[in-house]
């Protein structure tokens, strides 16, 4: 799906617009009727595939999950604030809960004692989701590396590797734009594709009785 | 009350270490008198004053320094002392805030029997320094109340801060090692 722009007083740009300003008050007040009515809505109208919307829409609407775990949380903290200012594409709604995330940053270090939390966390975020892994520590422990930690790859999925020590908060955008191109475009990235993980996405059942498919039972807690 | 040295400059030149050697001789002294065998040896190294204390008999060496003034457990602290026998070390550091004075109490204990005496009868706050060397080189406290891992999970197995530990790491993951590396996701 794209989506055209163009400035009104630039050369070749529709000249008409205090028209069809006038037009669309027409339209709204239900003046205008046959052929011109028809005429209107078929300017308006776009088609897509409902998979390209809703992939566009995605993308477009990332909630990132409140985490930190270092100092990378500190340049994650600042995506948001005024000079990177991530709300341009429509990131910059930190959830505090994992129900209502869909994007898992891992900034910082994961020692072998919060991995299990981490997993945990990522487990009950609901599909879709997608994980960043920022940094040099939780993609390959960086200076870190020793006996308490653990690479992030090992415990969890990740979609978006972003090296640095930290990265700039530019970088981190950088990956999270990254991440935009794949939810939107390249879906054959993904992480379930690379770990042979296609089918085992939760969905709902379409046969009585079957709540859902891949989502555990009432009590069992075995992959929450 | 000794008098009080002059130190109205508040310059760290000009203030002597305190106890001096000759005052710590004279702790170590004391402390000998009052058992034989509860000090081992003394030890001044630049400006710092150390009593290694006999691990047996280190909560007399610890209970007649807080008697002594020295009411504050500044830090607890382990060291591996590898190669060298005993091999690890419990660091106490006492301060005597009336009359701003730091002591180190070493006591040295062996891999073989690493048990040393609590000293959260004495000193209250030492409850989460013993843990943490309990944790990271493996010295038990006997009579802590409380004597688990602090810091790493509690299944761990080994402890960490040895020099014989290895320093570990797992493996990471990269394109060319992803099929043979362990410990691949799924």
């Amino acid at each position: 799906m794209e989506v055209k722009r163009e400035k009104l007083d630039a050369p070749g740009a529709p000249t008409d617009f205090r028209s069809r300003q006038l037009l669309a008050r027409d339209m709204l007040r239900g003046d205008l009727e046959g052929e011109a009515l028809q005429r209107y809505v078929e300017e308006r109208v776009m088609t897509t595939t409902m998979d390209k919307a809703v992939a566009w829409s995605r993308g477009n609407s990332l909630y990132p999950l409140t985490f930190g775990l270092a100092c990378c949380a500190i340049e994650m903290m600042s995506i948001v604030a005024a000079r990177m200012d991530i709300a341009r594409f429509g990131f910059e709604a930190f959830r505090a809960s994992p129900r209502q995330a869909d994007l898992l940053i891992l900034s910082g270090r994961v020692s072998i004692k919060m991995a299990p939390v981490i997993r945990r966390i990522y487990d009950q975020m609901l599909e879709p989701k997608w994980a960043i892994s920022m940094g040099a520590c939780c993609s390959s422990m960086g200076v870190f590396n020793n006996y308490a930690l653990v690479p992030s790859d090992k415990f969890m999925p990740i979609d978006v590797h972003v090296p640095g020590c930290p990265p700039r908060p530019e970088a981190l955008a950088h990956g999270i734009l990254r991440l935009r191109d794949k939810i939107q475009g390249h879906r054959t990235e993904g992480w379930r594709e690379r770990y042979d993980a296609v089918g085992t996405e939760e969905v709902i059942g379409d046969e009585a009785g079957t709540v859902a498919i891949n989502v555990f039972g009432e009590g069992d807690t075995a992959g929450a | 009350m000794r008098p009080e040295p002059s130190r109205s400059t508040c310059s760290a030149k000009e203030t002597p270490p305190v106890p001096d050697a000759t005052e710590l001789e004279l702790t170590a002294q004391e402390l000998r008198d009052a058992n034989a065998e509860s000090v081992l040896d003394t030890d001044f190294h630049r400006g710092r004053a150390t009593l290694i204390a006999n691990p047996e008999h280190v909560l007399v060496v610890l209970g007649a320094l807080r008697s002594k003034g020295y009411t504050f457990l500044a830090s607890l602290h382990g060291c591996d002392y590898y190669p060298h026998e005993p091999r690890l070390g419990i660091l106490y550091e006492l301060l005597d805030m009336r009359r701003v004075d730091r002591i180190t109490v070493k006591a040295r204990v062996h891999t073989d029997t690493p048990r040393i005496a609590s000293t959260v009868e004495l000193f209250p706050g030492a409850e989460f320094p013993e843990r943490e060397v309990y944790d990271m080189f493996g010295v038990v406290f006997d009579g802590h109340p409380d004597l688990r891992r602090i810091l790493m999970p509690e299944d761990y197995e080994g402890f960490p801060q040895r020099r014989d530990f290895p320093i570990g790491g797992e493996p990471v993951l990269f394109t060319y090692n992803d099929e043979t590396s362990y410990g691949k996701w799924q």
